[in-house]
């Protein structure tokens, strides 16, 4: 115990040295992981276009649309929880934005705030049931992963007879909402560097990579906007304690349960926002979309130092993960390895996240 | 004194399925009071108390806030009302900084903007946490660091800054002083002082009469969920307090019954009697070292008024 009496200082602190301090945040082994694979791939794919403009817009895409998920993924895994149907939730967003739009004419618009709701209340469900029960929201989302999948596949059937909806398309580009989420935007920029050169143009100038899609500005906005949360605000000060001790934090006041629905609601509409760019960019809506992305927004969260029980990790961490994910999974393809072995990959590299979290965790909690 | 009790504690049981764990328990507190509250483990303590501050509600009987009778509906109803209290298992979270812990369900007193730009000003939020960690003795250098870093006194100091700082009317403190070295333990029986002269109304759980008596106006005993009573300071003295929690007495047979050993056992085993005389010394010492915080009473009588 410290005994000494302020104004001398305690020669046992040593002064907190900048690697501690950087050591301590949750976030580092994704950072390092990210660069690190970039590195890899920048001497593995050269002159394969992955580092080209197109190419890099590609894989940011990919990690964009994962990284929307995972970010909500992480602040839900802070919060103490876990969501299992986010993959069945993307594509029932998908049908309820596609059905009403496609079959029954409705305006774009309005279905999407259709799905906003309907994404609202599966969260609410969900973190009402856990708040309420007790029970491990690994069970009960994995009840929802299940019963979300079968009325998606159901209710598609049932009104369409098949499982895809096609025709979306025209109806994006008559819609005022829609760009929000199946745009894209930086025209000006892109064609500016193309202009100087810096990327690749057609060849009646117009730059390949054309614009930057909507779903990197949503996951940009998404992890600028989470990180703020969690670390500036009350409400971030909530999520940690309530994944840290829950009992704790009642006592001192914080409605545990306010919180953890709010969060599972926050999953809810990440996953809207995914099926939204997905579903509006493409055209159509499938009823299997969204499958296994359960998983990987959790591993994203996890190699981004997310402690699966709760009360640690970052936003920044999980963005990274998704990151190192896309890079990955867009490398091999470029490389042209047997995709196969990405599953492979993700599955280690999940679990050197894990023991290398787990080390600096406890170095950085240590006693002194 | 007031002339309306701060809390009222009217005849409350709680049970906890079959568990009787207070039955009939009445006690009232008042502003510019300690009241101590004392018993063995087990005797229902933590129980009462967390019925005043919310995280129990009671199974039977009534809690007056003031003169008037009320329900607390959650722990930050009872903090909003003006009731802080230091629980048992401190309410810390490990991984979270001692600042974030600090401020934790209270964050508003250090926000800044409105709003959608509501922020913590994490600036000032460390400031006031080394500063008021500084006050019970506490250097902390760098409040950021995770309370899980913290020695168990530490997080215990903490836990009473926190509450200290934030409690408004009433400060209960659950053992506060159970894991802390001479030093902070009397840094802290001179914080329950002060409170007190700022008129807080102070309920002090603790199992070191010695520590009950430097700083109570009050006395409760209680035993197996019921109260064997409630005494001002005048009308006991502190031996009487001591054998009615059955703790006194026993410290001192053990203390003759192992020089006893000591003295057989020598003989036969030389090593064996140099531990039992070992610990025989070590509990004279600690009977004297209540003695010297007993002295150190009239000093803190005199801090608190
Ligand atoms: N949540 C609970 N569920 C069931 N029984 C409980 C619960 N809380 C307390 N008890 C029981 O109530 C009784 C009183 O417990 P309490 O914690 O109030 O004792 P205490 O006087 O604070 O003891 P100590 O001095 O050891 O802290 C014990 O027998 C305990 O087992
Ligand atoms: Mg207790």
């Amino acid at each position: 115990m410290a005994t000494t009496t302020v104004g001398e200082a305690d020669e046992r602190l040593k002064q907190t040295s900048f690697l501690r301090r950087l050591m301590g945040r949750p976030e580092l082994g994704a950072v390092g992981g990210a660069i690190l694979v970039l590195i890899f791939f920048a001497i593995v794919a050269r002159g394969t276009g992955l580092f080209s403009a197109m190419g890099v817009l590609n894989f940011l895409e990919v990690s964009a649309q994962l990284g929307i998920i995972a970010v909500a993924a992480a602040m839900l895994m802070i919060g103490g929880e876990f969501d299992l149907s986010v993959g069945s939730m993307i594509g029932f967003a998908g049908i309820v934005i596609a059905i009403p739009a496609v079959e029954w004419g409705w305006p774009l618009w309005l279905t999407i705030l259709l799905a906003f709701a309907v994404a609202l209340g599966v969260g609410w469900i969900n973190g009402t049931i856990v708040v309420r029960t007790g029970l491990p929201s690994f069970i009960v989302t994995l009840g929802g992963l299940f019963i979300l999948r079968g009325l998606t596949i159901g209710l598609t059937r049932l009104i369409t007879g098949r499982t895809q909806i096609p025709g979306l398309r025209p109806l994006v580009e008559e819609d005022w909402l829609a760009g929000l989420f199946a745009g894209k935007v930086g025209y000006g920029l892109m064609q500016w560097l193309g202009d100087m050169g810096i990327i690749a143009t057609r060849p009646d100038g117009v730059p390949l990579a054309s614009g930057i899609s909507m779903s990197i500005i949503w996951w940009v906005v998404i992890t600028v906007l989470a990180t703020w949360v969690l670390l500036r605000t009350r409400l971030g000060n909530w999520i940690f304690a309530c994944g840290g001790d829950p009992n704790a934090a009642r006592n001192v006041g914080v409605p545990v349960a306010r919180v953890k629905i709010g969060l599972f609601m926050f999953t809810a509409v990440a996953a809207t926002i995914f099926a939204l760019v997905q579903t509006l960019s493409v055209g159509s809506a499938d009823v299997l979309r969204g499958q296994l992305k359960e998983f990987e927004a959790i591993i994203a969260a996890v190699i981004g130092g997310c402690l699966l029980t709760g009360g640690y990790g970052s936003a920044v961490g999980a963005t990274f993960g998704a990151l190192i994910f896309g890079t990955v999974q867009m490398g091999i393809f470029y490389t042209g390895v047997n995709t196969d072995w990405f599953k492979v990959f993700l599955g280690v590299m999940m679990l050197i996240a894990v023991l290398f979290n787990n080390y600096v965790r406890r170095k950085a909690t240590e006693g002194r | 004194m007031a002339e309306v009790p701060l809390i009222e504690v009217r005849d409350v049981s709680k049970h906890f399925g079959t568990v009787i764990a207070l039955s009939g328990v009445s006690m009232t507190v008042w502003p510019g009071q300690v009241h101590c509250l004392l018993g063995d483990n087990g005797a229902g303590k933590s129980t009462l108390i967390k019925t005043l501050s919310g995280v129990h509600k009671p199974s039977e009987g009534e809690i007056l806030l003031e003169g008037r009778p009320i329900v607390f509906e959650s722990p930050r109803d009872a903090l909003d009302r003006g009731i802080a209290t230091v629980y048992q298992d401190l309410a810390m979270i490990p991984l979270m900084s001692i600042t974030r812990n600090f401020f934790m369900g209270r964050e508003k007193s250090v926000t800044r903007g409105r709003g959608l730009f509501e922020r913590l000003d994490m600036k000032r939020a460390n400031a006031i946490a080394r500063e008021e960690m500084a006050k019970i003795g506490i250097d902390v250098r760098d409040p950021t660091q995770a309370v899980g870093t913290l020695s168990g006194g530490e997080r215990q100091c903490v836990a009473i800054a926190r509450a200290v700082y934030f409690g408004a009317k009433v400060l209960i403190l659950d053992e506060p002083t159970s894991a802390l070295g001479v030093k902070q333990a009397s840094v802290v029986l001179r914080y329950v002082a002060q409170a007190r002269a700022r008129n807080l109304g102070v309920v002090f759980i603790t199992h070191n009469v010695h520590h009950a008596w430097a700083v109570g106006d009050v006395f409760t005993v209680l035993n197996r969920g019921k109260t064997l009573g409630t005494f001002r300071k005048d009308e006991i003295t502190r031996e009487q307090l001591l054998n009615m929690m059955a703790g006194g007495k026993e410290l001192e047979e053990l203390s003759t019954e192992l020089a006893e050993f000591a003295r057989s056992d020598r003989a036969r085993q030389p090593e064996a009697a140099a531990v039992e005389e070992e610990v025989a010394e070590e509990l004279e010492k600690e009977v004297e070292l209540d003695e010297k915080l007993a002295a150190q009473e009239h000093r803190l009588r005199r801090d608190g008024s």
